[in-house]
């Protein structure tokens, strides 16, 4: 697949697309000798400087200037259609052949947004069928899942038609490849916002559950509907997840997904205010630690503090929290040890007596 | 006798408790997961093999041929990034500029005329000449032309223009869409506030609304996502959080369920950082995940926190410069996502930028270094620790020592760069707001 496996974000197409990196010096794997100066490669292709068809047409070659910078060795194919690409826009053709045209162009460069901006601008112009541009959208989003431009596009095209109805399966299709595509998440909660369609989702968020109970994406998922639906202000639903947590924590304990997603959902509501959670929890301790359990507790013991809960004492309830810290920093979450000697040292500053622990280092003067 | 390094993390004996551990539940998480962490042994244990002493080293000279060539000539396998040049003459000047190799002065004139050529007739500049403004490049391009810091280079961005751009993608929700007619999420949020923080475009209309918008894709998990009610993912909060740190707005977000995401991102076996929970790690993220620290320890720092280390960050940085070191560099030059990835420019960038990130620690009077291997390792360094974002890039004593000024990760250029892009800029009036009223409703 693409050598660089998350990025969707910075920039507009990144690497993503960049298979292998061919330097000039490297080899070329798999691509035959190839003849430049023939007019036409084998199975019949035309480029479109030798089609009668467009002969009216001046090709505009890129205008690179005399010293280019970052030029990239475009093949005879790419060069060719990106010149009468130009020549299209320059001339604001709005055409059958244009809009063929862009097609070979979003073929080479899916991520070529001002082409993708052109073929937009020719459905409405000539009055396309929007049907069929699903169809075409569909078979591009298949083959290339991690562009901004295709979804976008999609949803350019659902917007025109009004019609969501092939959309959840759709978007189902591309998970089902790969269950945490951002974009297909995206375009998922742009249709369920839009036309209302939040029956099913929760169920469907479980069953990707059921097959990857790890997939934060799904999770997230859960939180958008319930945020969005019931809620979670009301105290049978926050009692149903927090359960549906703890039984997802005790089927893989080591799963982050699940911890945070109990925490995001009692943190608004305060971690200490949830009754008999910290019994739940330390129960869990037997069998079901992890770094993640630990660090709960830190948050829990926290929030007790935060609250100046008067059934507890303050001054256990820190020491326990600072403990916790040691613990994990030390020992059982040493990736982190900066973040709980820091956690460690807010907490006593904030909530212990006495002096302001300094962080090693010296230098007390803070301007 | 050279200095004995610090014993590496990854060799340590405890090394191997840290392996994800699936409870026996195999899903496809957990199985990419141990594939990953399978190969990253692989490749410490070869390295172990070979080097009796290990002393991880940046392949600088086999860094600067890759980008060399790269400035010049692509070959045909970067067609797909062909809406995406000025990202190439960005990343590739910026990992130079880390490198701290010169670029001549012909190729700096050259990469001007080029972007000039990018820049749209209507304002902001193109993946490409003849092609359609957009911020991403836009972003890149100003970067560029602010590394390369000639009277030339900043001539080159016609400012008014550039103004209009930006009102045309403006949302009425203080959101804007990455070209007209196009998405919207919160990476464009950045490249607006960046650009125009820069060429001191900034009236009291732009960004009506676009913090407010900012702080709403903060989520459930405390990073944030790329619009209201997605996924945390790295790339995005780094966009949301420098774009607030250019607003002076961080202080509204909520810093510690921030924080708390952007540490647990950091991989316990790899060393290196993870986009999302439960996904792989990559060495892109060893800026766009590290280069959070640096911006939140100033924000807490800023906000009356007396308790922030003063010689660190709160992440491990020996453990990212090992994963960069020894799992990420392509021998024969460049930098990559993680071992069994081709190398690209793009990782070469923020693998570089992550690498400077975890080498230098910077407050306003004192600099820590950790450098790991060799001397020659060092890196540019990327941060300091101001008490303004903008204001206070004018000269300032560091006790440095042989290195070039550091850099503000909200903008990943080298801060000398910053400083001297700011102070030309703001010698100029900002341009008269022709557009205000404009917003982009799809056009196509």
């Amino acid at each position: 697949m693409s050598s660089v496996e998350e990025i969707e974000e910075l920039p507009n197409s990144v690497s993503d697309a960049v298979e292998e990196e061919r330097a000039i010096s490297d080899n070329v794997e798999g691509e035959a000798d190839m003849e430049d100066d023939e007019p036409q490669r084998g199975g019949g292709y035309l480029f479109y400087r030798n089609r009668r068809e467009w002969a009216d047409l001046e090709p505009v070659p890129q205008d690179d200037g005399p010293n280019p910078v970052v030029k990239i060795a475009y093949s005879d194919r790419f060069t060719d259609v990106y010149d009468y690409f130009r020549a299209l826009l320059k001339n604001d053709e709005k055409s059958e052949r244009a809009f063929a045209l862009t097609a070979e162009a979003i073929d080479l460069n899916a991520a070529n947004y001002t082409v993708w901006h052109y073929r937009r601008v020719l459905l409405q112009a000539l009055e396309k069928d929007l049907r069929e541009e699903m169809k075409y959208i569909s078979a591009i989003i298949e083959d290339q899942p991690k562009n901004y431009q295709v979804w976008h596009h999609r949803r350019m095209v659902v917007e025109w038609l009004n019609d969501p109805s092939e959309e959840l399966q759709f978007i189902a299709e591309i998970l089902s490849q790969d269950a945490k595509n951002y974009h297909a998440w995206q375009h998922r909660q742009w249709v369920i916002q839009t036309f209302n369609l939040w029956d099913g989702e929760l169920e469907y968020v479980e069953e990707l559950l059921e097959e990857d109970v790890r997939n934060n994406s799904a999770w997230n998922q859960r939180h958008f509907v319930i945020t969005h639906t019931s809620t979670y202000s009301s105290p049978e639903v926050l009692e149903r997840e927090v359960q549906y947590s703890i039984k997802q924590i005790k089927k893989a304990p080591h799963n982050e997904s699940a911890w945070n997603y109990l925490k995001g959902i009692l943190q608004p509501g305060g971690l200490s205010s949830y009754p008999g959670l910290l019994e739940q929890v330390e129960e869990l301790q037997e069998s079901f630690s992890s770094p993640y359990l630990l660090g709960f507790m830190v948050d829990f013991f926290e929030d007790t503090l935060e609250t100046n809960n008067t059934k507890c004492n303050q001054t256990e309830t820190l020491n326990k929290a600072m403990e916790l810290c040691e613990l994990l920093a030390q020992e059982k979450d040493t990736i982190r040890r900066e973040y709980w000697r820091y956690v460690a040292r807010s907490l006593q500053s904030k909530y212990g007596s006495g002096e302001i622990p300094s962080p090693k280092g010296t230098v007390q003067i803070f301007n | 006798m050279e200095p004995v390094s610090p014993p590496l993390r990854c060799f340590s004996d405890s090394h191997q408790s840290e392996l994800f551990k699936d409870d026996g539940v195999q899903t496809v998480t957990s199985a990419e997961q141990r594939k990953v962490e399978r190969s990253i042994q692989d490749v410490l244990n070869v390295y172990q093999q070979i080097h009796s002493l290990p002393q991880p080293t940046l392949l600088r000279d086999q860094h600067y041929q890759y980008l060399k060539k790269g400035l010049r000539n692509l070959s045909d396998a970067y067609e797909c990034l062909d809406a995406s040049r000025p990202w190439l003459c960005y990343w590739i000047l910026h990992s130079l500029e880390l490198l701290e190799e010169a670029v001549p002065a012909a190729v700096v004139s050259d990469v001007c005329q080029f972007l000039a050529r990018c820049q749209s007739p209507t304002g902001g500049f193109a993946g490409g000449p003849g092609q359609h403004a957009h911020l991403a490049p836009t972003y890149a391009a100003v970067n560029a032309l602010c590394i390369l810091g000639t009277e030339e280079a900043y001539n080159v961005i016609n400012r008014e223009k550039l103004l209009d751009f930006l009102y045309s993608v403006k949302q009425p929700d203080g959101s804007f869409v990455m070209h007209v007619g196009g998405e919207v999420d919160v990476r464009s949020a950045y490249c607006a506030a960046s650009v125009a923080s820069l060429t001191n475009i900034i009236t009291p209309t732009l960004f009506e609304g676009t913090h407010n918008w900012i702080l709403s894709c903060q989520n459930w998990e405390g990073g944030l996502g790329g619009m209201p009610g997605l996924e945390a993912h790295g790339g995005y909060t780094f966009c949301g959080t420098a774009a607030l740190v250019i607003l002076g707005k961080e202080h509204m977000l909520d810093l510690k369920a921030l924080l708390r995401w952007v540490t647990s991102r950091q991989m316990r076996f790899e060393g290196g950082f993870q986009g999302r929970c439960n996904k792989l790690v990559d060495g892109c993220y060893s800026f766009w995940q590290a280069g959070l620290l640096p911006l939140l320890h100033r924000a807490l720092f800023k906000d009356g926190d007396v308790t922030l280390s003063l010689s660190s960050w709160m992440f491990e940085q020996q453990a990212l410069q090992e994963y960069i070191l020894l799992c990420c560099q392509n021998p024969a030059g460049g930098l990559l996502d993680k071992p069994g990835k081709s190398r690209d420019f793009y990782h070469t960038c923020y693998c570089l930028s992550g690498l400077s990130v975890a080498q230098h620690f910077g407050n306003q009077d004192l600099h820590h270094e950790l450098v790991l291997g060799k001397e020659e390792n060092r890196l540019v360094r990327l941060f300091e620790f101001p008490s303004s974002p903008v204001c206070s890039f004018f000269p300032r004593m560091y006790q440095t020592i042989d290195l070039a000024a550091p850099t503000h990760p909200v903008y990943n250029i080298c801060p000398e760069k910053v400083a001297q892009a700011i102070q030309h800029f703001h010698q100029l009036p900002i341009p008269a707001q022709k557009g205000a009223t404009a917003c982009a409703e799809d056009q196509s």
